[in-house]
This record gives C-alpha cells, sequence and structure tokens, in this order.
C-alpha cells in the first residue's frame, strides 16, 4: 500500500509537470461550463431539454469530457510511453509489480477526474445555479461506473499500441466520435432518436445518459449502467490478456 | 558454492534460437563477465538469469533459487540496456520512489554521492547527459542493497572518461562484497574488469576463463616492427628458432614469431651494431582472442 501511494503520487506529480494537459483535464471541462454559460439563451429554460437549461446538461456533460481526455488521451499515451521506453520492464526486476504502476496511473486519472468535475460542478452552482446532482450517490456511482470503461478503453488502446505517440493518436481519433454521442456539440437529450439509441451503446453516451439521470435526480438506468459494466468488462479483459510488459 | 549457476540454458523466439546452449556458474564476489558479438545471446541469457524471461530449456539458478522465484527480486539488482524512466522525474524523486520498492534499502543519499549524482539530485531525467542516466540507472540497480548486480552494456554510449569513472565505481561495488555479472561488448572494459569472462558466440559459451587465460589460451605470435639503422640480410634473423617471418614494408621491418622474440631478436641486432629505430611490440589482446573464437571483429 505504501509503495502504491508513493506510485500514485508520482504520478499525479508528472502529471502536474505536464502543463497543457494538467491545464486540459483539470480546467478545461470547467471554462467550457464558463463559457456557454455565458451565454443568455443557454440560462434560460428549454422546451427541447423538458424544461431545463442548456447549461444545466452541460455540466453533465462536462463530466465526460474531463473522462475522455483522461482516460481516451493521458492514459494510454502514459501507458504505451512506459512501456516504449523499459520502465515497465525495469519495474519488473524490482520486487513491485510492474502492474501496480498501472493501477498507480489510473488512481491518479481518477483522482484527477474528480477535482476536475469538482471544479466544475462548483462552476455550475455558483455562476449558474446549476443545482447539484439531486440524487449525489447516483451521481457518484455513473462517474464511476462511465470512469471504469472509458479507462478500461483506454487500457485497450495502451495494450494495443506500439509506442506513447501512437497511443495519442488512437485515443484522439477515438474522442471526437465518441465525444459525439455524448452530446459534446448537440446535447444528447435533443438528438434524433436513432441517434440517441446509438449513443445509449457508446461508452461515453451511455456515461452521459447515467450522470444526467442522476443530475435530475434519478439513479442511473439498468441500460446505461448496463452498457458501462460491459465496456469495463469487454475491454478490461481484453486490455489484461494483450497487455505486453516490454 | 556459486551464487548462480545455468546449465544448458535455451531460449528461443519464434524459430530463432537466441541461446542454444550455455552454463556457466558466478562465484560470489567476483565480477564476471559476459562477452560476446551483438546478437550473441548476452542479453537473453542475463535477462533469464534475473528472471524477466522464462527459459525453453536448463536450468538457472541464483543464490539457491530458481532464477523467477520471486524472492530473488530484492537479492538481486538489474541494470537494463536502454531502460528509461519518466522525463519529468528528478533523480532524487526516481531513488526516492525506488527505495520504497526494497524492504532494506540502501542510503539513496550515500548512493547518489558515490555514483556523482548529488549535484544533480534536483535534475530532471530528460536533462540529464548519457553518463548521468547511466549512473542514475545503476544507482537504482542497486539501492535495494542487491546481494548480485546484473549489469547489460552500463558503458554504451559514455565518453571514455565517463567510461573510466564508471569502471572504478563498478570495482568499489565489488569491493563492498556485491557479485556483479557484467555484459559487455567492450574487450577494454571486459579486459580492465573481469575477473572471469564468458564468451558468447551464436547461443553459445565459446569460452571461459580470465582474460589473461582467454589470451594465452590462444597462443598468438608477437610482431615486432622496427626501422633499422642499415640494410642486413633478412637470413640473420630468419636463422633464429623464435622468427618465422620476416616482411618489409618500405623501410621498416617486421619480424613475426614466438617466444622471447623481443631478446633473440635485438641481441643479433646488436652483434652487429643495426639500431632499431621506432621499434614497437605487438601481443596478443583480448581482442584477438575474441576474433579467434567468434571468427568475428570484437568492434562490429
Amino acid at each position: 500500500m505504501r509503495v502504491f501511494t508513493k506510485l500514485t503520487l508520482t504520478e499525479l506529480k508528472l502529471n502536474a509537470r505536464e502543463p497543457v494537459t494538467a491545464f486540459f483535464t483539470l480546467f478545461f471541462p470547467t471554462i467550457l461550463v464558463v463559457i456557454l454559460g455565458s451565454i443568455p439563451a443557454f440560462r434560460e429554460p428549454s422546451d427541447d431539454l423538458g424544461g431545463i437549461r442548456v447549461i444545466d446538461v452541460y455540466v453533465g456533460i462536462s463530466v465526460l469530457l474531463t473522462l475522455a481526455m483522461l482516460g481516451l488521451q493521458v492514459v494510454p499515451m502514459a501507458l504505451a510511453t512506459y512501456r516504449e521506453k523499459g520502465i515497465l520492464r525495469r519495474l519488473g526486476t524490482t520486487p513491485v509489480r510492474p502492474v501496480l504502476l498501472l493501477a498507480a496511473q489510473l488512481a491518479a486519472a481518477l483522482i484527477t477526474a474528480v477535482l476536475s468535475v469538482a471544479l466544475a460542478l462548483a462552476a455550475g452552482r455558483i455562476l449558474f445555479d446549476v443545482p447539484l446532482p439531486a440524487q449525489f450517490a447516483g451521481f457518484v456511482l455513473a462517474f464511476l461506473l462511465a470512469a471504469l470503461g472509458v479507462f478500461a478503453i483506454g487500457l485497450f488502446i495502451a495494450a494495443l499500441v506500439p509506442t506513447g505517440k501512437a497511443g495519442n493518436s488512437v485515443g484522439t481519433l477515438l474522442f471526437f466520435p465518441l465525444m459525439f454521442f455524448a452530446g459534446l456539440w448537440t446535447p444528447r437529450e435533443v438528438m434524433p432518436d436513432v441517434l440517441q439509441r446509438i449513443s445509449d451503446f457508446t461508452p461515453l453516451g451511455a456515461g452521459e445518459r447515467a450522470v444526467h439521470e442522476a443530475m435530475t435526480g434519478h439513479w442511473p438506468s439498468a441500460l446505461s449502467a448496463t452498457v458501462l459494466v460491459g465496456y469495463l468488462v469487454v475491454f478490461g479483459l481484453a486490455a489484461a490478456r494483450l497487455f505486453r510488459w516490454s | 558454492m556459486p551464487v548462480i549457476e545455468v546449465n544448458h540454458l535455451r531460449k528461443q523466439y519464434g524459430d530463432t534460437v537466441a541461446v542454444r546452449d550455455v552454463s556457466f556458474a558466478v562465484e560470489r564476489g567476483e565480477i564476471f563477465g559476459i562477452l560476446g558479438p551483438n546478437g550473441a545471446g548476452k542479453t537473453t541469457t542475463v535477462e533469464c538469469v534475473a528472471g524477466l524471461r522464462t527459459p525453453d530449456g536448463g536450468t538457472i539458478s541464483v543464490l539457491g533459487r530458481e532464477a523467477r522465484d520471486p524472492e530473488l527480486r530484492r537479492l538481486v539488482g538489474v541494470q537494463l540496456q536502454e531502460s528509461q524512466l519518466p522525463e519529468k522525474l528528478s533523480v532524487q524523486e526516481a531513488l526516492e520512489l525506488y527505495r520504497t520498492f526494497y524492504p532494506d534499502p540502501a542510503d539513496w543519499r550515500a548512493l547518489a554521492r558515490e555514483l556523482g549524482l548529488t549535484e544533480k539530485l534536483g535534475t530532471r531525467y530528460g536533462k540529464l547527459s548519457g553518463g548521468q542516466k547511466q549512473r542514475l540507472s545503476i544507482a537504482l540497480a542497486l539501492i535495494g542493497n542487491p546481494k548480485i548486480a546484473i549489469l547489460d552494456e552500463l558503458t554504451t554510449g559514455l565518453d571514455p572518461q565517463a567510461r573510466r569513472d564508471t569502471w572504478a565505481l563498478i570495482e568499489s561495488i565489488r569491493d563492498t562484497g556485491v557479485t556483479i555479472v557484467l555484459v559487455t561488448h567492450f574487450m577494454e572494459e571486459a579486459e580492465r574488469l573481469c575477473d572471469r569472462i564468458a564468451v558468447i558466440d551464436r547461443g553459445q559459451v565459446v569460452a571461459l576463463d580470465t582474460p589473461a587465460g582467454l589470451v594465452a589460451g590462444i597462443a598468438v605470435e608477437q610482431t615486432i616492427r622496427f626501422r633499422p639503422s642499415q640494410p642486413f640480410d633478412d637470413a640473420l634473423l630468419t636463422k633464429l628458432t623464435e622468427v618465422r617471418e620476416v616482411r618489409h614494408h618500405g623501410s621498416q621491418l617486421e619480424v613475426v614469431g614466438t617466444g622471447n622474440l623481443l631478446h633473440a631478436v635485438t641481441s643479433v641486432l646488436a652483434t652487429h651494431q643495426i639500431i632499431a629505430n621506432d621499434l614497437r611490440i605487438e601481443q596478443a589482446s583480448l581482442d584477438d582472442a575474441f576474433v579467434r573464437l567468434t571468427g568475428r571483429d570484437g568492434t562490429e
């Protein structure tokens, strides 16, 4: 446990030393909330959204944005780089199993996500009166399920790509379509039915739905929870099978 | 009792046999060299000894345990070829992190001092020179207070001064009682540092001896070169039993032979009042032994 804590703290420190990455993962979702909240129309109740405001929806979407940046871009790049540079191999010569570094990297990503999401929620609440999640335990559950599902995909990418650069490229390629289904450009809630159906089965779409449900006072639906657990199991197992340490 | 015993080690990747049949034993407290051309199977051999790879055949015993025994990870320090650290991790952070991995770690400050890294404690890995990275890598291999240190190609890419500093360091580590296995393809390094050397070629041990023993084993001839102060008949020299051949290269004479060649030749020259200018003697080196054993040039 002492080693795991030390490794996790080191990962956090190293992440903080990448200014661009640190800025985007920690502050970009909050900045998005602030920018969208500054548009007067987005602060008016919308009939298309069943009476809530656009900004209310985007606070939830910003949660998925955080997880997507961390899970699809930061984690695969970091882990593939660790393999590429022989850092995992070196760890294999010590009493510490290299898998602990993977766990520490995920823990660091999760901690970063918690901070980033807390900032976005606070900004929404303080600046634009966006209510905090009405079903808070449900929100935590939705957040964790979405994080695990997305991080599993990140591990899977890290397992497949040969280099850190390639990890980042693959993650970025996936980022845009998956964020589309999470509603970054058009909220999922106003998408045509067909797109909404498809979105329900994508990791970030299912995550957004679960988060939105919790924001509006419900537990995550069985469908979104099942989809997210499905991503965790399928990609998690595939990553475990395929991951190369050197 | 040897601290490492390798018996008939065999390892292949797909159809490629990396190690065909390697056996050797390393005694406590020695610097044991594994020398061979690139692709000879040196790294695969030590990776098997370090427990990083599972052999396809043969046995490896390290400190009386099977090589993959997890217990060995804290008793054996390994410095791997081309193994880096995160760019933005500082020297001190790396040392402090790696020391938490071991139950009875060395004092990292003392280690940093011995390795000349004290000035660089706050420097990030990405900003270190090649020699400093290599020294940090050695420090990490030693931070767990290992009984055995396996060092793979530790001076590759270092400038001559850094290489000599590293050699002195390795000797001082051995003096603290650590057994060292050194993988190298530098003759000079092996000759200077190693108590014994296993020469590996094409996945097999082709010789195992002290550096001097390896050189003596091939019994190569010596060559003397000089410019005589006046011309003379080759027969003066060729009639000597020590001399096998006399060759002319312009004004330079090259005498090849065995035994006490130098004394025999200079005696004859002195009798005839011939002065040997620019006299040079070439004796067999580990390089020659290596070429003879592997049929390849060691510097390749």
